[in-house]
């Protein structure tokens, strides 16, 4: 006769050993899913890396047909225009992010929301255009206002919706507590709530940025590109992404040196903003 | 106990949309006591208690009719500001609830602070003072820079009665303080209502009965939303004069 112990000792074994051929099995289906980022990474590396040095991350691009130079200019240029849609992208994106999270109820903040996700799945090639024909044609130049500005738009649905549910995130009795205190909303909002969820929201803006900090397309025919430092804003200005692009379809195999390099200098820093961003959110000690 | 309430109720009546939850509900409450109201789950407690700071009618569709005064205002009169009466009359909440990303000192402060006071010294004063009230100084007094979040459920609570009573409000609106709370937190946060009746005048739900008979001078009891007895604490528990009453006190619905 077989004893209850012998049937769930086999049951056990034949159990065990799937959860491990299942477990095998993620653990493959993860490599696969990583192994184009780490190729991507390993590549851009191993071509990049000879050619970054000194010079190339404080010198201007050389003339065509000369050796050295750097790209000075486009990693400023891109630092301008982050800085430039950050402004325009925190303050519209934190607004609308507020708005639906405190104030928004019925068909208008249901509207805003369908708005938001929508831009956020417009191309950015779109929003390019869009920019190109509201300040580019009107001011009769590209310029880093213009790059800045797309860069921004792309930024705003983003940081408005990590806003809304990070602030949603603060429970509704913490409000109350606010307004119990004989403190006006408006207050009870920025104060405690929008203070209270702050490293969240830092996280999503420095992840918008990480997102733009590499767009191309919208930049095309905004921001344009320049060879020179540019300090004036309605000017066309360089950007990292921009130059990449135009050094890797150049002829000239220095300039495709180059161009590797500046991929990976774009990498790296993108890759530390996303760091960085994951440094800055340490969730609070929760107890609900 | 000759003196003038320093709240009256009179012919309050709160809903929710179209749910009656306070029906015409009068009483007076004298200063510095301890009301107690009681009742089951769902007559009408916490709403009859968020009517009197006001805090009611921040809940989308609910709304309120009916008078209720301190002193001599009516807080439901025309032109009287709710953010003004909240700083009059303070409340204390079911759950625990501090400010996220707060310190300790910072939790107790904000109604200060955020009201436009400034000044360190004052506000050191203050906030010990409040953390003494609430029976929480000696335990924090070494970590005032700390997150709030890293108190213990108990005394988070008496965190945010010390936070309540920083803006010394002078009445003290407290909804099952006590309810998410285990029995020696309970009996810690007991003591302190007692002995805050000298600084405030306290109205407390409590799903409890022994609770209120442990420490309130008067108590009320709702049914429905209705208030059905209301009388001295002692008596209530001992000779009910309703029916409804009685049996709710002996256990037999509730």
């Amino acid at each position: 006769m077989i004893t209850f112990s012998e049937i769930a000792a086999q049951g056990y074994t034949k159990r065990k050993f799937k959860n491990r051929l299942m477990c095998l099995l993620f653990f493959v289906a993860a490599l696969v899913a990583l192994t184009p980022l780490f190729s991507i990474m390993g590549y851009v590396f191993i071509k990049g890396v000879g050619s970054i040095n000194w010079s190339f991350l404080t010198q201007l691009p050389a003339p065509v047909g000369e050796s050295g130079g750097g790209m000075a200019n486009a990693l400023v240029g891109t630092c301008v225009l982050i800085v430039l849609a950050s402004i325009i992208g925190m303050t519209s994106g934190l607004a609308t992010g507020i708005y639906l999270s405190e104030y928004g109820r019925g068909k208008l903040a249901t509207i805003i929301r369908f708005s938001a996700d929508m831009l956020s799945s417009v191309p950015s090639i779109v929003i390019g255009l869009f920019v190109y024909i509201l300040i580019v044609r009107p001011m009769q130049s590209f310029s880093a206002l213009a790059g800045g500005v797309a860069l921004g738009v792309i930024m705003i649905p983003t940081i408005a919706r990590s806003a809304e549910e990070l602030l949603k995130l603060v429970p509704a009795s913490v409000r109350e507590a606010g307004l119990a205190l004989g403190l006006p909303r408006w207050k009870v909002t920025i104060w405690i709530v929008l203070k209270g969820s702050l490293s969240g929201i830092i996280t999503g803006v420095m992840l918008a940025i990480a997102r733009v900090a590499g767009e191309t397309a919208p930049l095309l025919f905004t921001a344009l590109g320049n060879r020179f430092w540019s300090w004036n804003l309605t000017q066309p200005i360089g950007s990292l992404p921009v130059q990449i692009f135009t050094y890797s379809i150049s002829p000239f195999e220095e300039w495709h040196r180059q161009a590797w390099a500046g991929a990976l200098v774009l990498v790296l820093l993108v890759f530390s903003i996303n760091l960085g961003a994951r440094f800055v959110f340490r969730p609070q000690i929760s107890r609900d | 106990m000759d003196m003038q309430p320093i709240v009256r109720v009179r012919k309050l009546n709160a809903w929710f949309g179209a749910a009656h939850a306070v029906k015409n509900v009068s009483l007076e409450v004298e200063p510095h006591s301890v009301t107690a109201i009681i009742g089951p789950s769902g007559c009408g407690k916490s709403t009859f208690i968020r009517c009197l700071n006001r805090l009611h009618e921040e809940v989308p569709d609910a709304r309120a009719h009916g008078e209720v005064f301190l002193g001599d205002t009516n807080i439901y009169g025309e032109g009287i500001d709710p953010v003004v009466i909240r700083r009059k009359i303070g409340m204390v909440f079911q759950k625990p609830n501090p400010f996220p990303a707060a310190s300790v000192f910072d939790n107790v402060a904000a109604g200060l602070k955020l009201a436009g006071i400034r000044k360190k010294a004052l506000l050191m004063e203050r906030v010990e003072r409040s953390l003494r009230h609430a029976a929480l100084w000696d335990e924090v007094k070494a970590k005032l820079g700390s997150p709030g979040m890293s108190l213990s459920g108990g005394q988070l609570q008496r965190l945010c009665i010390a936070r309540a009573l920083a803006v010394e409000p002078s009445v003290l609106l407290m909804d099952e303080p006590t309810s998410a709370l285990d029995p020696i937190a309970t009996k810690k946060i007991e003591e302190l209502i007692v002995n805050l009746r000298k600084e405030v005048t306290i109205i407390i739900v409590t799903h409890n009965m022994q609770q209120a008979a442990r420490i309130s001078d008067r108590t009320a009891f709702l049914l429905l939303g209705e208030l059905i007895e209301f009388g001295a604490t002692s008596e209530i528990f001992t000779v009910p004069k309703e029916k409804q009453t009685e049996a709710y006190i002996t256990g037999k619905f509730g």
